[in-house]
């Protein structure tokens, strides 16, 4: 894995995203070390998927800097998968910075998605989507990946499913995970330190036990009881 | 009978190069959602080309492989005025490519002048069941089914072809993957370019062409791209092979001033029984 300096591999510094005169992130800093995972939780309107797309690459910076380490992959908020397209070539296409267009490896670790290579992705259940698009971003051979909103419109038994491979994958390969979660249960559970943005501000950070027991923390995200 | 199934079978020739202006129309909307008004101007620029080609001696087959390489040409030109701007919105290019259809007129009357040309195609002609067919019309439905057979298999098989139509399905995914959407863009705009100048070649032959041949152009293959819904070359080819067949039945038939009105509005009925069809299916499944 391709580290900035001390062993991060995302850095964002000052981040300033703004779409014409609304400020989606104001002064965003946050750092994720090699291996770690880490979440970054928040209401709606937060700034959290503005954080995601700035981090893939797909929104320009008003003023600050993102930096990543290695090739950063985006589990995008609702799936946005190629509905009109088979599970393989959604897949394929996944491979499309990386140049790897077997998915055999991806196989290897989500077996499911064999059985449902053949099956347009539009067709199927949420679970099995999210599965496709958790797929297709390991196809680009990611060294960082960022998930927003995991468990989104999932049952718990799925969610639970997709979060053990995303810690499998995370021990196992030492991948990097920001995930971006308004389940603040699943995100406390995953991830050993984590980031509170409201209004486009970091507004928490520290241990995710530490936050757990802060009481405005839990009075917000786990309903008013400490985890 | 014969003369029947002659105007059928010139129909169909008519409609197939109708439907290869649609089918250009139809890629471009695909994948960057925007109309083209100027795709009728591909098919001029080629015809206009090959008729200079041919005249300056070059032989058949290169000039008009040439003339339609300039045709795909001028589609990525009017693809990077329409698309080449990050953030330009659908609309905003459909204004472009208008733009782009009159300022065209002005190079092609300096480069051409204002009259019509043509350029000699496939002599003499067969007789099919009776019925007379030009050796001409013939080649333009022969090219007609290779070419929906090959942008069958480009955006079914290769690679290239479903990104681009990932690019159609779901933009913002497709910059997720790291598919540059711009540049799939002015790729599509330079295949409908391609597919544009290929109908001219082969139309040139049979009518002269000059610079404002493009609105006829545009007309029919509007009409035909609006009937597949300007996504689904398909039931686009469907309606141009309708749309041909009407007008040539209508000209053969002692109607020819009035063909593409007698076509159009053929087309219009066909249209509104489909979308009463369609209407009262959703009914049904709700």
């Amino acid at each position: 894995m391709t580290s900035l300096r001390d062993g991060r591999v995302i850095v964002v510094e000052d981040l300033v995203v703004a779409y014409g005169t609304a400020v989606a992130l104001d002064h965003v800093t946050l750092q994720v070390g090699a291996g770690e995972m880490v979440a970054l939780l928040g209401p709606n309107g937060a700034g959290k998927s503005t954080l995601a797309n700035a981090l893939a690459g797909l929104v320009e910076p008003a003023s600050g800097t993102v930096r990543v380490g290695g090739r950063a992959a985006l589990i995008p908020e609702g799936r946005q998968l190629f509905p009109d397209l088979s599970v393989a070539d959604n897949l394929a296409l996944g491979g499309w910075r990386s140049g790897e267009r077997d998915p055999s490896a991806v196989y290897d670790v989500l077996p499911r998605l064999a059985e449902l290579a053949g099956r347009r992705a539009g067709v199927l259940s949420g679970g099995e989507q999210q599965m496709v698009a958790f797929g297709r971003a390991l196809m680009s051979r990611p060294s960082v990946l960022v998930v927003d909103e995991l468990s989104l419109g999932l049952a718990p038994g799925v969610t639970a499913d997709l979060a053990a491979h995303l810690a499998g994958l995370n021990r196992s390969r030492g991948l990097t995970v920001l995930l971006i979660e308004q389940n603040a249960r699943l995100a406390f559970e995953l991830c050993p330190r984590a980031y509170v943005l409201e209004a486009g501000r970091v507004v928490a950070e520290g241990e995710s036990a530490e936050l757990a027991g802060d009481p405005r923390v839990a009075g917000a995200y786990l309903g008013g009881s400490v985890a | 009978m014969s003369a029947f199934l002659t105007y059928l079978l010139n129909g169909l020739a008519v409609g197939c190069a109708i439907a290869l202006i649609a089918s250009g129309l139809v890629v471009i909307h695909r994948v960057t959602g925007v109309v083209n008004f100027a795709q009728g101007t591909f098919a001029v620029v080629a015809g206009l080309c090959t008729s200079s080609l041919l005249g300056l001696g070059l032989p058949h087959g290169a000039s008009e492989v040439a003339a339609v390489l300039a045709a795909a040409v001028t589609g990525l030109l009017t693809g990077l005025a329409a698309v080449g701007r990050p953030g330009t919105t659908p609309l905003s290019s459909l204004i472009v490519t208008l733009g782009v259809g009159v300022l065209a007129y002005a190079v092609e009357i300096v480069l051409w002048g204002d009259q019509p040309r043509s350029a000699p195609g496939l002599a003499g002609s067969v007789t099919v069941a009776g019925a007379r067919i030009q050796t001409q019309h013939l080649l333009v439905i022969a090219v007609t089914a290779l070419a929906f057979a090959a942008l069958a298999l480009f955006f079914g098989r290769t690679y290239l072809g479903k990104a681009l139509t990932a690019c159609a399905s779901n933009p913002y995914a497709a910059r997720v993957v790291g598919i540059d959407v711009r540049r799939m863009g002015l790729l599509a705009f330079a295949l409908g370019g391609l597919l544009g100048g290929i109908a001219g070649v082969l139309v040139t032959p049979l009518r002269p062409i000059s610079f404002d041949t493009d609105v006829t152009l545009i007309v029919n293959g509007f009409a035909a791209a609006v009937f597949g819904a300007l996504t689904r070359p398909v039931v686009t080819l469907a309606g141009a092979l309708l749309l041909g067949v009407a007008e040539t039945m209508a000209a053969g038939y002692g109607y020819g001033s009035h063909q593409l009105e007698i076509a159009l509005g053929l087309m219009l009925v066909v249209m509104i029984v489909q979308a009463g069809r369609r209407s009262a299916l959703s009914q049904e499944s709700a």
